[in-house]
């Protein structure tokens, strides 16, 4: 299932309710997906606040006053794409490591102590970024500046705890991937986009290199990533900018940033040019109904061909998102070619991301899976060399400004949004000030500019094409 | 909102009933004033509970009609869903397409979902577009057109979801859960429609349905955001006051779960096996609900903080998600609670759980622990309202349980009020070690179960 393959786009440290796994992984995905189309339709909406303090931390208040509760966020600029070679998944293990204890709160008392004030607390890991949140009523904001600073340099970790906990990491890949062939697929295609980038690599680690995760391996990712110049401050809530900027500084200006490794860069290695279409097919008995996906190499709003990005968001909403979009309009409606059909796009990620297309083919193709994904495949590709030669009409692309841009004010309306959009955008080295201006910018958008972007991504050689079967029945 | 979404659609009535409990029972101590509930009555004496505000030009209401799939007929499983799936696909004078294009370039958010016990709707506009929005609701439950394009293409997507779900571990639990659990009863029955059921529906059924089902008698309404109580009055007439005045019958007859302590597994092979456990447990109306649930919440319902999490995650690194959570029903309940382990070291999880599940029977939690829950439950209620939708969501769940306009006061002294007697009587009256139902998919080793169920066998 497409939308699986974001079930790794972000990991967090525990699930949010007590539901079952399944269905809590879906309902949090559904949510990924719905902040990251808003997170490309924000725009001055938010008005943040923001200054540095002296040791380069970054802070920003979003003041909202409907009830009397923060949400307060550390967004550190690391993420898995940023981790040694040999050593993925010490990202996101380190993420649960930092509920281990400091000098002075001990292993498992954060969560404890954030519960016990009427809060909830959780952390999560991407890629490009790894960041730590809690909600709490708005009186109690300096308790949990408090911690969180405590434990951006103070964290203790021994084996004792650090082992009982790499097996859960190792619970949490066997119930996201090794459990669902098709996260299983979704896991492959990537590893088969990126032929370069640490992209390709999960967040949640290899398991032969995560059953190696060390204590030292744990200490030296933080030691070099978790300091106040590689961090941002977000809250959004009820606090004036009177109480909240002393608070910042009492509590984050304090600290210094402890020496580092000379090798931690943040300089990973680029895609070169693809040559070769690649494509995959994973057979599996726990399969019944055929799916195909496809990924395309694209840009981002900070990557190489970043002047793509903004079109591209509107070629989203305007080729396959929806209703009436040209996709299902066209496979699903009129020719009943697909039960379901799609695409996603974020771009919102550091370096080149995937424009990603589903499809499920319908009943009616016949009882060969092949040969169903076959016409799915030639129904979508008819339609994208459509798009790419004669482009979006001038109505599609107004429609689609449109919805976007009513996006931003809906953003405005959950406390925690806000926080979650910048703090994605700024921890993947985007500007403040491109949120801020992004409904200008959607809007400026042109007809001419998103037939480009068409023609610039939908190139075979830089796609991935992967077919989830059923295997066939051994007599 | 159209099936064209491809989120697992899971057993629908889990979720949904599980988001409308969490609501109400982590709900804390807000100051009355931070939240005014207003009820509104329309000139012809239709109600809904109104949270304004005016920061945001933004609009949300939530609808809840009594009864949901369990009414669903013999032969027509699914019924529920496909007209879910298809009020919002032409109505009155708009074919599939211009309603769907109508509320996208007006950037209405409108859609409808069938669970267990009731059928949902949520409409979200833009203040400029409200009066429109309000009609197209009205349209959607009115004059549902049920034209035989969009019939066919969500009846083809429920197909597809339901093959999915046949093949997803989780569903194939939750399903046999269902039908062991109730063998006899609504609830035994699939929430979210079989193969059979949904190829069998006609467009009559679904018209009939849409007369039979939404009516006034069953219908609750709440809404939040930028409104005021004289606006929404006149246009709840306009949206609702032509809908039947009654319902047909929601209730269902009253049923206890068989569980009788069976360990049940289904066999697939995965590295990791997916347990389900529990029995009977207490309505929403019961006077221990809330001992009842602030055990639940120091026993396996507090996140990080529970005691099964404390033995199975943070001491023993077992599993990444364990849990136990309260589910009452209209007509039945229970006590239940998940893990999922690697299959060598299931039954360690297993043994601890049940030896968590006897402790707590037996000794009760500790005085810190009761201090410790009260302070979360008491003081997270704010947390839950920080949006226009989740407000009006939890407005309709404090009308659906009949829990009063100053519920929100009341919460906090009734937690407040609970004791640690109360807590041990209330865990020697319902849990119950040896009548666990503990059922399992994967492959587990060395653990002795009492029966295997085929999973092909399963709706």
């Amino acid at each position: 299932m497409p939308i699986q393959t974001l079930g790794s786009y972000v990991l967090q440290k525990s699930l949010e309710i007590s539901a079952p796994l399944k269905w809590i992984a879906s309902f949090f995905i559904g949510f990924l997906l719905f902040f990251f189309f808003l997170a490309q339709s924000q725009a001055a909406v938010f008005a943040p606040k923001s200054f540095e303090l002296k040791n380069g931390m970054q802070v920003l208040l979003l003041e909202n006053d409907r009830v009397p509760v923060v949400t307060h966020m550390v967004w550190y600029k690391v993420g898995a794409a940023d981790e040694p070679p040999g050593k993925s998944g010490i990202a996101h293990f380190l993420e649960h490591l930092m509920f281990k204890g400091t000098d002075d709160i001990a292993a498992g008392e954060f969560s404890k102590i954030v519960a016990r004030n009427g809060g909830r607390d959780n952390a999560f890991t991407s890629w490009d970024y790894t960041a730590y949140h809690q909600t709490i009523a708005a009186d109690r904001l300096a308790l949990v500046m408090k911690m969180e600073a405590d434990r951006m340099t103070d964290l203790q970790l021994s084996d004792p705890v650090v082992l009982p906990e790499r097996d859960v990491i190792l619970e949490e890949r066997n119930a996201r991937i090794d459990t669902d062939p098709s996260a299983q697929l979704g896991e492959a295609m990537r590893a088969a986009l990126y032929q370069n980038h640490p992209y390709g690599i999960p967040i949640i680690g290899w398991r032969h290199e995560m059953e190696t995760l060390s204590t030292d391996d744990a200490m030296a990712f933080y030691r070099n990533w978790y300091r106040p110049e590689n961090a941002i401050l977000i809250v959004a809530g009820d606090v004036s900018w009177d109480v909240f900027k002393p608070l910042a500084e009492k509590y984050y200006g304090q600290i210094p940033n402890p020496p580092k490794s000379s090798t931690a860069q943040r300089a990973r290695p680029q895609e070169p040019a693809p040559l070769v279409a690649r494509a995959l097919a994973f057979a599996s008995d726990q399969v019944k109904s055929p799916t195909w996906r496809r990924h395309y190499l694209a840009p981002t709003l900070t990557s190489q061909g970043k002047e793509h990005a903004l079109a591209l968001q509107v070629l989203t909403t305007l080729f396959c998102e929806g209703a009436t979009s040209r996709l299902y309009r066209a496979l699903q409606v009129e020719q009943k070619t697909t039960s379901a059909v799609g695409c996603y796009y974020n771009p919102d990620s550091r370096d080149k991301t995937a424009f990603s297309f589903y499809a499920v083919p319908s009943p009616n193709l016949g009882q060969d899976p092949e040969k169903a994904l076959d016409a799915v495949e030639s129904a979508l590709e008819t339609q994208i060399a459509l798009l790419k030669e004669k482009g979006p009409t001038e109505e599609e692309v107004n429609r689609a400004k449109k919805r976007l841009k009513a996006e931003a004010i809906y953003a405005r309306d959950d406390l925690a949004t806000g926080a979650r959009i910048l703090g994605t955008v700024l921890a993947s080295g985007g500007s403040l000030e491109s949120v801020e201006t992004w409904p200008e910018a959607i809007g400026q958008v042109t007809q001419t500019q998103v037939h480009d972007a068409a023609l610039a991504i939908f190139k075979e050689e830089a796609s991935v094409t992967g077919r989830l079967l059923p295997k066939p029945k051994t007599p | 909102m159209t099936e064209s979404s491809f989120l697992p659609l899971t057993k629908k009535l889990f979720a949904k009933t599980f988001i409308a409990l969490t609501l109400l029972c982590l709900w804390p101590s807000l100051p009355a004033q931070a939240v005014e509930v207003k009820k509104v009555v329309s000139p012809s004496g239709l109600e809904a509970w109104l949270v304004e505000d005016h920061r945001n030009p933004i609009i949300s209401l939530d609808l809840l009609f009594r009864g949901g799939s369990t009414l669903d007929p013999e032969g027509k499983e699914g019924l529920a869903r496909m007209v879910a799936g298809l009020i919002d696909e032409g109505s009155g004078p708009l074919d599939s397409q211009a309603f769907q294009k109508e509320l996208e370039d007006r950037a209405i958010k409108l859609g409808f979902s069938a669970n267990g016990e009731s059928f949902t709707g949520g409409l979200q506009t833009l203040t400029e577009e409200r009066d429109r929005a309000f009609e197209m609701l009205h349209l959607a439950l009115t004059e549902a057109r049920f034209d035989a394009e969009p019939v066919e293409r969500i009846r083809g997507q429920i197909l597809t979801a339901l093959q999915r779900d046949s093949e997803d571990p989780q569903s194939i639990l939750a399903e046999a859960w269902w039908q062991h659990l109730f063998p006899d009863h609504a609830y035994g029955r699939s929430f979210d429609g079989t193969e059979d059921g949904i190829k069998a529906i006609t467009v009559k059924d679904m018209k009939a349905f849409t007369k039979q089902r939404f009516a006034k008698n069953n219908l609750i309404i709440s809404v939040a955001g930028d409104i005021t109580t004289e606006d929404l009055a006149v246009l709840l007439d306009k949206t609702f006051a032509s809908l039947p005045e009654t319902a047909q019958d929601w209730t269902l007859p009253k049923t206890t779960p068989q569980s009788a302590g069976k360990t049940l597994l289904i066999k697939r092979d995965m590295p990791q096996s997916m347990a389900r456990f529990g029995h009977a447990g207490l309505q929403r109306s019961d006077p221990d609900w809330w001992p009842a649930y602030t055990l639940n919440y120091i026993l396996g319902g507090g996140g990080f903080v529970s005691r099964l999490m404390e033995e199975v995650r943070e001491k023993r690194g077992l599993a990444y998600s364990v849990y136990s959570y309260l589910y009452p029903l209209d007509s039945s309940a229970l006590w239940i609670g998940g893990v999922a382990t690697q299959n060598k070291r299931l039954k360690e999880s297993l043994e601890v759980i049940r030896q968590e599940w006897t402790d707590m029977a037996e000794n009760g939690p500790t005085e810190q622990e009761l201090k410790d829950a009260k302070t979360y439950l008491t003081g997270s209620f704010p947390l839950r309202l920080t949006s226009t939708d989740s407000l009006a969501r939890t407005l309709t769940s404090m009308q659906r349980y009949e829990l009063g306009m100053d519920y929100i006061d009341r919460r906090k002294e009734k937690i407040d009020a609970v004791t640690l007697e109360d807590l041990k009587k209330v865990a020697r009256r319902l849990l119950q070690p040896e009548d666990l139902t503990v059922m399992i998919i994967g492959a587990p080793e060395d653990l002795d179960v009492d029966g295997v169920l085929e999973a092909t066998t399963l709706k």
